[in-house]
């Protein structure tokens, strides 16, 4: 197996990771006094490894590039959180978590990893809510849950529409109460620059604190990066505009191997581009699926008459619709998972019947849902025969209740009222699958250096179920990475604190400096954003959510000019040592460009279709994705030589011992 | 639309500041706020100058990071909206503009119209959590039933998204919206309660160590408050701080 080892453990799938805790070496509590640990990232996996780390006794240091680690763009998720709880009595279980996961991913990721996260996912619930997470509850004071796409239970825990802010809080107050006690050193407004390899160990970090612009040395015994994932590389996506991959290419570029960087999630259901000035774009989360038919005028001329403005969508009768997601997958019909749902979408737009000014929307309509609750409410409140006004007013109410946070979302941004009008949606990037390849430790290709949440690439596949981004997450940060890496920590017990005046740190100091000064010396014709924006619709139009060859090539050509064109060419104002928001953007498109490159070539290599991954050469006679097991069920983890055209591939071969893969269908 | 800028400008936390005009052409009512001032800064930038520095990340409403003070508005004219999601529909041709930071002791500005907000950290740092461990090795989620009631009240108050406008609000600089939040949400929970006596008092110890003033009960917080937080919260933790001294 060479360099690519997963470490999967031996034995039956349900014993693997309980095995594995009872054999990995621990490391005595008076010993860890004496390690230090860096985490990179002060999101849902990085904030929860921090927390756990510094309960646990080790010295833990934080980076954010907020002003926070309560801003970090977890917060941003929606919709909810999954566990195998089966509260519901549903027939839930691990084994359907994991079943459902490894299918949702199309058969791209790893039984063991995936098993162990369904695994402690119902730990997770029960760690939030003794945190005093403010889950949603029914009324007999029991934990409520609703449905997400791709799945036949309900296992999904939200707290209204702001579940990853209320986790992302919960894992905040952990870290707080570990600051308080001096147990982490938080670093914010810090941004990593680099990775310290000392005798091939990740042994610190070059971060540059922002508000100053002094470049500082940090050194650890481990450094974990959960530094989310990389989707701004396509300029528009619902990441925060700070989201980036510079931590993670940074430790690429020292040896990380980055693995299936071309699986990308494009969400189906995000507020439809307004023009040229947009800078990002907003998710309607998943979980309005649950309530929400999706459709488009069955007519051409309707379409047309809509996006003229001479026709409203509420004046088009039942059976002038076409609910294509009902009609082409009726077993999932509205919940068929992301890449599914997206897909789907394009093809109606492209087909002519998009229904904005753009042509690039469909129709996420809550009038049924309206009147099937308002009539169940008009029950439960002693009403009889109620009147039409009635049950839409008591329909509303309960829409509101469950979802009011998100119609007010939408409302501010289009300036239309989805309680009356049907909402405009559109796929956007939203989630990156792709990430640094780690092992079952979570450790990437350089000792030392983990990788945690988005910011790995494991236990999603091709393609991510919803309500399953924020459960792997937590799963690393609070239960797999504080075991884990005690294993690896335990041979350095004897090694003392790491200095950090030597020629490692010297050299990667001068190199961050270099880089800098580089930035700052362009020509000045044009400003990051301008290249941003440009690498933006190259990906988005030649690696987005249809993808061929010529394309692909096309995309590797002109993102390598684009990026000498950069270098040459750009200007960043002002200077390197004070606050300077252009020169932090300047080193995140940088690494962009590259990465950007790395992306086409990955998916210009799978001659297949899986997940979110979709070859116009590779699909069914009906245009379902056409997967080749045969020759493609592998992780394609690439090895960074000094172009990322010349990445170097190497193969994780994916053994399914206990699923047998067959063809996703959501009919 | 034209329009009429008057930004504060300042180099960095220890030089003076002023307001600088600008004036901005082809703004549409679809841009948000900030994508206006994108635009601001993109030219800015093609002339050489430095662009104007504002904190922003999710520009979806709910990190918390943007600020601005608009027209003595924080967060601007527009209600229950950070300044991310404020539309410039809200604006009309040829509207002067006044953007500032958010204004107070305990918030030092940092460069133009960023400010240093981490004394709310340190508020949280000092008693906004349960004091559990993360071991994952707790009671079922559901051994301790919570009033539906009780729950979606602690959930209205954990919505605080920690932006400040409710300091940059309030004439007294006060943090009693933001501190009485958190002191709510884990009060109304049984799991918060063990730890309550303690809690409140140390928070609004630090509270008042950071320079923020005192409630005086004008109730512009919950106005200008983008996520809606109730004044309730401020009565819950009074009623919370004076029940935890009486206790010593």
């Amino acid at each position: 197996m060479g360099i690519l080892d997963s470490k999967i453990p031996s034995g039956p799938l349900a014993d693997k990771w309980t095995k594995h805790k009872n054999e990995i070496n621990l490391v005595n509590p008076a010993n860890k006094r004496n390690i230090d640990i860096i985490v990179v990232g002060t999101g849902l996996a990085g904030g929860a490894a921090a927390a756990t780390l510094a309960e646990l006794g080790y010295n833990v240091k934080t980076f954010c590039y907020q002003d926070s680690p309560r801003r970090a763009h977890s917060i941003a998720a929606q919709g909810g959180i999954n566990a195998a709880k089966n509260y519901q009595g549903d027939g839930d279980s691990n084994y359907r978590l994991f079943y459902d996961t490894i299918k949702g991913g199309d058969y791209r990721s790893r039984e063991a990893n995936v098993y162990r996260l369904a695994e402690v996912s119902g730990n997770i619930i029960d760690q939030c809510v003794a945190q005093g997470v403010p889950f949603a509850r029914e009324y007999g004071g029991m934990l409520d849950n609703r449905s997400f796409g791709g799945v036949l239970v309900s296992r999904t825990f939200y707290a209204k529409g702001q579940t990853g802010q209320q986790l992302l809080l919960g894992a905040y107050a952990a870290m707080n109460r570990q600051i308080n006690r001096g147990k982490i050193q938080a670093y914010n407004r810090h941004e990593m620059m680099d990775l310290v390899l000392v005798d091939g160990k990740a042994r610190g970090i070059i971060a540059r604190d922002l508000v100053s612009g002094k470049i500082e040395r940090h050194s650890a015994h481990a450094v974990v990066l959960a530094t989310g994932g990389y989707g701004n590389v396509f300029y528009l996506s619902t990441n925060a505009m700070g989201s980036n991959v510079m931590a993670a290419w940074r430790a690429h570029r020292k040896g990380a191997f980055f693995a299936n960087p071309c699986f990308t999630q494009i969400h189906p259901t995000c507020i439809p581009v307004s023009g040229e000035h947009q800078s990002k774009l907003t998710l309607m989360s998943e979980s309005l699926r649950n309530d929400g038919r999706i459709w488009v005028p069955k007519k051409k001329e309707d379409a047309i008459a809509i996006r003229e403005g001479k026709l409203k969508p509420t004046e088009i009768a039942e059976e002038d619709r076409d609910y294509y997601l009902e009609r082409r997958y009726p077993a999932f019909g509205n919940l068929v998972p992301r890449d599914v749902a997206s897909r789907a979408a394009k093809e109606r737009c492209d087909a002519g019947y998009g229904v904005n000014k753009t042509g690039e929307a469909v129709f996420l309509d809550f009038a049924s849902a309206i009147k099937r609750y308002g009539k169940e409410k008009a029950l439960t409140s002693g009403i009889k025969n109620p009147d039409e006004a009635t049950i839409i007013k008591l329909g509303e109410e309960v829409i509101e209740a469950k979802y009011g946070n998100l119609f007010q979302m939408y409302e501010k941004i289009v300036d239309q009222n989805p309680y009356k009008t049907p909402m405009m949606i559109y796929p956007a990037v939203h989630y990156t699958m792709g990430g640094l390849w780690v092992d079952y430790n979570l450790q990437t290709t350089i000792p030392g250096c983990y990788a945690a949440g988005e910011a790995n690439f494991s236990d999603h596949g091709a393609n991510r179920l919803g309500a399953s981004a924020l459960m792997q997450g937590l799963a690393d940060g609070y239960f797999v990475l504080p075991y884990t890496i005690g294993d690896y920590l335990s041979h350095d017990i004897r090694t003392g604190p790491i200095p950090t005046d030597t020629k490692e740190f010297d050299e990667a100091e001068q190199d961050v400096r270099n880089r800098m000064e580089k930035l700052m010396s362009g020509s000045g014709i044009h400003s990051v954003d301008y290249y941003h924006k440009k690498l933006g619709k190259i990906m988005w139009n030649k690696c987005g959510m249809a993808r061929n060859a010529k394309d692909l090539e096309s995309a590797m050509t002109e993102i390598s000019e684009l990026r000498k064109d950069f270098w040459e060419n750009v200007k960043v104002p002002g200077s390197m040592d004070s606050k300077n928001q252009e020169l932090e953007k300047a080193g995140r498109v940088a690494d962009f460009l590259e990465l950007g490159e790395l992306f086409a070539k990955d998916a210009l290599h799978r001659n297949e279709s899986c997940g979110g991954h979709f070859r116009e050469e590779y699909q069914t006679e009906d245009g379902e994705a056409l997967r080749d097991d045969e020759n493609f069920k592998y992780v394609a983890a690439w090895e960074y030589t000094g172009e990322p055209k010349d990445a170097k591939l190497h193969k994780e071969d994916l053994v399914y011992e206990n699923i047998e893969l067959k063809t996703r269908s959501y009919k | 639309m034209k329009l009429y800028l008057k930004i504060w400008r300042q180099k960095d936390a220890s030089s003076p500041g002023k307001i600088v005009d600008y004036t901005l052409d082809g703004v549409e009512g679809d841009m948000s706020f900030l994508e206006m001032l994108d635009i601001l800064n993109e030219e800015l930038v093609s002339k050489g100058e430095e662009p104007v520095e504002f904190d922003h990340d999710c520009r979806e409403g709910i990190c918390g990071t943007c600020s601005l003070q608009i027209n003595g508005e924080p967060h601007g004219p527009d209600r229950l909206v950070t300044t991310c999601q404020l539309h410039m529909r809200k604006f009309k041709d040829g509207d002067t503009i006044v953007i500032e930071p958010f204004r107070a002791k305990a918030f030092p500005v940092i460069k133009d119209l960023i400010v240093d907000r981490s004394a709310f950290d340190r508020i949280q740092q000092a008693g906004g959590y349960i004091s559990v461990n993360t071991s994952g090795n707790t009671i079922d989620a559901n051994t301790i039933p919570i009033n539906k009631h009780d729950a979606d009240e602690a959930m209205d108050a954990a919505t605080c998204i920690g932006c400040g406008a409710c300091v940059a609000a309030c004439k007294n600089a006060s943090a009693m919206l933001f501190t009485s939040a958190k002191v709510s949400q884990f009060a109304l929970l049984p799991q918060g309660r063990i730890e309550a006596t303690e809690r409140v008092q140390n928070m609004v110890r630090q509270m008042d160590l950071e320079g923020f003033g005192n409630c005086t009960n004008t109730g512009a917080c919950e106005v200008e408050c983008p996520k809606g937080i109730s004044l309730t919260n401020i009565a819950r933790m009074n009623r919370e701080y004076l029940s935890a001294i009486s206790k010593g």
